[in-house]
């Protein structure tokens, strides 16, 4: 599926104006920023597209509207100008925001505080259940659901979620997005308040479920992770698209980004600092290991190359 | 002579009175410490700190704070009123919709008298940046910000210490930044703080760093010596800093360097051999 965004500008202040003019043809206006105080708008005149199988990262300091955009992706929010398409079709019509809603599936930061039911079989179910599928199927997805996030279904179906640790609860709430078998992933913060080693076993599950074939939209405050995993990166500032391209591209100006308040990822970072003391490091965006092999070329060090692993 | 601010003595404490969550623990922090407690999650961390301001107690052992029995039920206002802890949702502690009204909730409740009180929110309010921010409202406050006022309030009750649990974890970096830039300058002023993070850049800023892991202290130490052994970390859920994983892959290809833990001593290590050439 490809998520389509047009001219999309929200207003908070415009929401209950919504319904009425969601009606209305909207292609041909835009928001009148003169009309409006700037502050009330949380996403001015966005235009990009989520391509279909893409791992699209979103970045952006506190407020920049990264939220309220990813809730535009299955009609949780409406523009209050411009417009959403998925494959074409307009989010605001009737009924599309309700068939998108199964195909787009949401997890929101500390998705784990939503957890409700007593066992965690039910909390897994409720999302295929809502789509009205027969028991078999609702049971078959659970199982998946579970067996994707790495959880024994056999262990814990019938355990309640509270009993489990963050990590687990977390999992369990995941495998009930999992179960819906949504086309596209849209991740808010997944691994905020996990610990480094949990961490990094969530990454590698969102990698999998993205090689898996699945379209995955990620908003992090981890410039590492998005260099790590995304195709391309979106950057907010203010509500307004600052910059989208490969994570070359967007981390290759340090400054403009600093002056959006966030930084390159900490490799990257550091080469820059070496470079402005003289450092010849050219590759457009270093990871440790290939900073650590040019560094050590540019120091005339014996091993310059790549060591083996054992 | 340095006072001992805080000890758990032989201390053990289970929710659901099978587990424990820790078990013959001995911690001290001596006044004036910038201690950092690590720990993967579930290893205690966050129910250690809310011992030392006696929302919880120990049921085993003891805790000590200022030399206070935490079980005392006397001396739990004497502790809360000099204990401050700032949680990780911001949202979840400010109480006033105006900046003023929330940092003045807690010394109020002390009793603290007019013009006292304005004074204290004053210079609470310049301490974590934000002076001139009283007739603000709350809510229009960025994460960082909130977490500031957060602070603010605490800071007005005049803690003699100061407990961050995973206070910026929910902050984007320019908000962990400036938080991480009050913390320093707080202890720089003579504060105690025990901060609880899953960062190992900001425990790189400490003084001592405390590994906890099954409710047990596993390493405690210098800053320099404990975030460098990257296997260890590694077996207890966490990791090293970006500085010290950079060091052993350029020890690896052959660069002799010692194993850094801030980026500013690797870059200075790095330049010195460069300018040998």
């Amino acid at each position: 599926m490809r998520l389509s965004f047009e001219a999309v500008s929200y207003s908070y202040e415009g929401a209950a104006a919504e319904k009425k003019r969601a009606r209305s043809k909207r292609e041909a206006r835009r928001a009148d920023w003169g009309n409006a105080p700037d502050a009330l708008w949380a996403l001015r005149d966005v235009t990009f597209a989520v391509e279909p199988g893409e791992f699209l990262g979103i970045a952006g300091h506190t407020g920049s509207g990264k939220s309220t955009l990813i809730q535009h992706m299955n009609g949780l929010v409406h523009p209050t100008e411009g417009r959403v398409l998925a494959d074409g079709r307009d989010l605001v019509e009737k009924g599309v925001a309700h068939e998108v809603r199964q195909q787009v599936g949401l997890v929101f930061q500390y998705p784990e505080n939503q957890l409700f039911a007593n066992t965690v079989y039910d909390d897994v179910a409720f999302g295929p259940r809502n789509m009205k599928l027969a028991e078999e199927e609702v049971d078959r997805r659970v199982r998946e659901g579970l067996a994707l996030v790495g959880l024994s279904f056999d262990e814990l179906r019938d355990r309640s979620p509270f009993d489990l640790s963050g990590g687990q609860q977390r999992r369990v709430a995941f495998a009930g997005v999992l179960a819906m078998e949504p086309e596209v992933l849209v991740l808010d913060e997944p691994v905020a308040g996990l610990d480094p080693l949990s961490r990094e076993e969530f990454l590698g599950l969102i990698r999998d479920l993205h090689g898996g074939g699945r379209t995955v939209v990620m908003v992090s405050h981890s410039m590492e992770d998005l260099a790590a995993l995304s195709d391309r990166i979106l950057v907010l500032s203010e509500g307004r698209v600052f910059a989208l391209g490969t994570p070359a591209e967007v981390f290759a100006d340090a400054a403009a980004l600093k002056a959006v308040g966030l930084g390159a990822p900490a490799p990257e970072a550091f080469a820059g600092e070496l470079r402005a003391a003289g450092f010849a490091l050219p590759r457009a965006l270093y990871d440790e290991r290939t900073l650590a092999a040019d560094i050590a070329a540019q120091l005339g060090c014996v091993r310059a190359e790549e060591p083996s692993h054992g | 002579m340095e006072e001992t601010f805080v000890q758990f003595a032989d201390a053990g404490f289970t929710y659901d009175g099978e587990r424990f969550v820790f078990r013959h623990l001995d911690l001290t922090v001596p006044q004036g410490q910038f201690l950092c407690l690590l720990g993967g999650n579930g290893s205690g961390k966050s129910t250690l700190a809310k011992h030392i301001n006696a929302l919880l107690v120990p049921d085993e052992g003891s805790v000590r704070t200022f030399g206070a029995d935490t079980r005392d039920a006397d001396q739990t206002f004497f502790i809360r009123s000099n204990a401050g802890l700032v949680f990780q949702n911001p949202d979840d502690q400010l109480v006033a919709s105006l900046i003023e009204n929330d940092v003045a909730f807690g010394p109020e409740n002390l009793g603290v008298p007019n013009p006292e009180l304005r004074e204290r929110v004053t210079s609470a309010l310049a301490e974590v940046g934000l002076q001139g921010f009283e007739a603000h409202e709350t809510n229009a406050l960025s994460g960082g910000q909130k977490q500031r006022v957060a602070i603010a309030g605490v800071l007005a009750m005049d803690p003699a210490i100061l407990i961050l649990d995973e206070a910026t974890a929910m902050l984007d970096p320019r908000g962990r930044a400036g938080l991480l830039r009050v913390v320093r300058e707080l202890h720089g002023a003579g504060m105690t703080i025990v901060m609880i993070t899953h960062y190992m850049e900001e425990a790189a800023q400490a003084e001592r760093v405390v590994v906890l892991d099954g409710g047990q202290v596993r390493m405690d130490g210098a800053p320099g010596e404990v975030l460098t052994r990257a296997d260890e970390l590694r077996a207890l859920s966490l990791e090293v800093p970006f500085a010290c994983r950079l060091s052993l892959e350029l020890q690896k290809r052959g660069v002799p360097v010692p194993t850094c833990i801030t980026d500013d001593a690797l870059k200075e290590e790095l330049c010195a051999l460069a300018s040998k050439r």
